[in-house]
């Protein structure tokens, strides 16, 4: 299929030190997701920037993969599109050969497969999550290089620095759903507060045996934090 | 201790570090007074809206090749279908094959398929062969269209990244194009208000921008059809020749002429019928 002849290619990195002007369309970003007993919440932030213009300040980078599985993306715009894309469409195909609903497990492995084998041409971040009847609720990141880990919460992207002090400390085993969104929203406007790459409105996606719910919460109403 | 061949990582924001010297080395002494040297761009405004029943696209016509105007009237609103069509930034000649290969393998779709392209699929094929090439070929697009799907806007970077969005502004003039759309845009405006906006959004990057310039092309694709408005807006500029510069046949006087006869036999001669049917 056209899209994953990118690979093909037999341009190393290194060949080309391009810096211009307009630097690669970047989603540095906040991104997340938290498993609860029965599914997964993931949240991201809504902006895209090239360079310091934010050239899209509602982004969607919750993609779904399959039914049940969705991915956040963090770091260059084309290569995690391109990613996304692919998985995709080897999860569809591996989805329909075995009939069967493909496990989240399943997706990140193609993401991680991916991201590692062309790691000198890629950068991107993602943390695929998403709902599957074997295992239930799964978070796994795969972060810059290739790795593949599964956690029960995972946050990514340039504006997570600022908040795993948050999320180390508010993080509970067994968070109900309603709880998970509230930890959720909290941590991403936090991160956008202070992340000059993360901004715009919160995008929030519940993923569970039911299917997905998508919210969004507007810049006025992220919950509020008195700063010093 | 700082390595040389370290590059350094671009910084955003404006940078004032040589201020003080350029005003030290244009106030210099008599002998050296130095000029500062002409800003150099290449430049585009190119602007998108849906409206209630379709898109507008809008582009300004100059084209520039270092300080000079190359063309002062220079399509940049390209045909990819009957109801898709692209503005196209960066450079020109990325732009114009990128659009122009697109719109073959769209209308050799549609015969081969007997369906109507869709935006959704030009905007595939370009995030291909725009990821393929890694961001060597420059060209920033804007895609507009109405298909059976409904009316939709979107911006292709060179990269290969894609973004949906209902108004948009693309090209060297684009920060004062968005404010125009930033501050004005609503969701279902009419036709006219629709043109105004985007009229207003080239104009602004026009004027504030040295690359973008000349006339405002409007581009109005609905339902029923294409309305290719060329030029909306004429530049108040205008260019008319103050003097005939055509010379009369005998100005330059001749001197001397030789003419020398080419020497041709000729070696071989074939014939080749083409086959025309004569029933189809």
């Amino acid at each position: 299929l056209a899209k994953c002849t990118f690979f093909i290619s037999h341009l190393t990195f290194s060949d080309i030190l391009y810096c211009d002007e307009n630097v690669c369309v970047c989603v540095q970003t906040t991104i997340m997701a938290v498993e609860f007993d029965g599914g997964v919440v993931m949240g991201a932030d809504s902006r895209t920037t090239t360079g310091a213009y934010i050239a899209n300040r509602v982004t969607d980078k919750l993609t779904p993969i399959h039914e049940r599985i969705f991915c956040c993306r963090s770091g260059s715009a084309a290569d995690t599109q391109a990613i996304a894309d692919a998985v995709t469409y080897q999860l569809g195909f591996h989805s329909i050969e075995l009939d069967e609903a493909p496990l989240v497990q399943t997706a990140a492995s193609l993401f991680r497969d991916m991201c590692y084998r062309y790691r000198e041409e890629l950068m991107a971040g993602i943390i695929v999550a998403g709902w599957d009847r074997r295992r239930g609720g799964q978070v796994y990141t795969v972060p810059v290089g290739g790795m593949m880990t599964r956690q029960p919460v995972s946050v990514g992207g340039s504006g997570s620095s600022y908040i795993y002090g948050f999320v180390d400390s508010n993080y509970k085993p067994a968070m109900s759903k309603e709880e998970c969104l509230k930890f959720t929203a909290e941590a991403l406007t936090l991160a956008m507060e202070r992340d000059g790459s993360s901004g715009g409105v919160v995008r929030l996606a519940v993923i569970s045996e039911q299917g997905v719910e998508r919210q969004v919460i507007l810049g006025n109403q992220l919950p509020k934090f008195s700063t010093v | 201790m700082a390595l040389s061949y370290v590059l350094e990582p671009a910084v955003s924001g404006f940078n004032f570090e040589n201020s003080t010297r350029n005003i030290v080395l244009e106030n210099g002494s008599e002998e050296g007074k130095i000029k500062a040297p002409k800003p150099m761009k290449t430049g585009t405004t190119i602007a998108g809206v849906v409206y209630k029943d379709g898109v507008v696209l809008g582009a300004d016509t100059r084209a520039t090749s270092d300080e000079v105007v190359a063309d002062k009237m220079c399509a940049k609103i390209h045909y990819i279908a009957p109801n898709i069509y692209c503005c196209g930034a960066g450079t020109a000649a990325d732009t114009e094959k990128t659009t122009d290969m697109l719109s073959s393998n769209l209308t050799i779709f549609s015969m081969n398929s007997g369906r109507n392209p869709r935006v959704v699929m030009a905007v595939n094929i370009l995030q291909d062969m725009l990821f393929r090439y890694r961001g060597m070929i420059g060209a920033h697009l804007i895609l507009g269209g109405v298909d059976c799907t409904g009316s939709h806007l979107y911006t292709v970077g060179p990269y290969g990244s894609i973004d949906k969005v209902p108004y948009l502004a693309m090209g060297s003039g684009k920060l004062p194009a968005m404010g125009i759309l930033e501050d004005r845009f609503k969701g279902n405006m009419d036709l006219e208000e629709a043109k105004a906006l985007v009229s207003d959004a080239i104009h602004a990057g026009i004027m504030s921008d040295l690359g973008s310039g000349n006339n405002i092309d409007l581009c109005v694709i609905t339902k029923e059809g294409v309305d290719y408005i060329r030029p909306h807006r004429e530049s108040i500029y205008n260019y008319k020749r103050q003097a005939k510069y055509k010379y009369k046949p005998g100005t330059t006087p001749v001197l001397t002429k030789t003419v020398n006869q080419l020497e041709l036999e000729l070696v071989h001669e074939t014939v080749q019928m083409m086959e025309t049917a004569g029933s189809s």
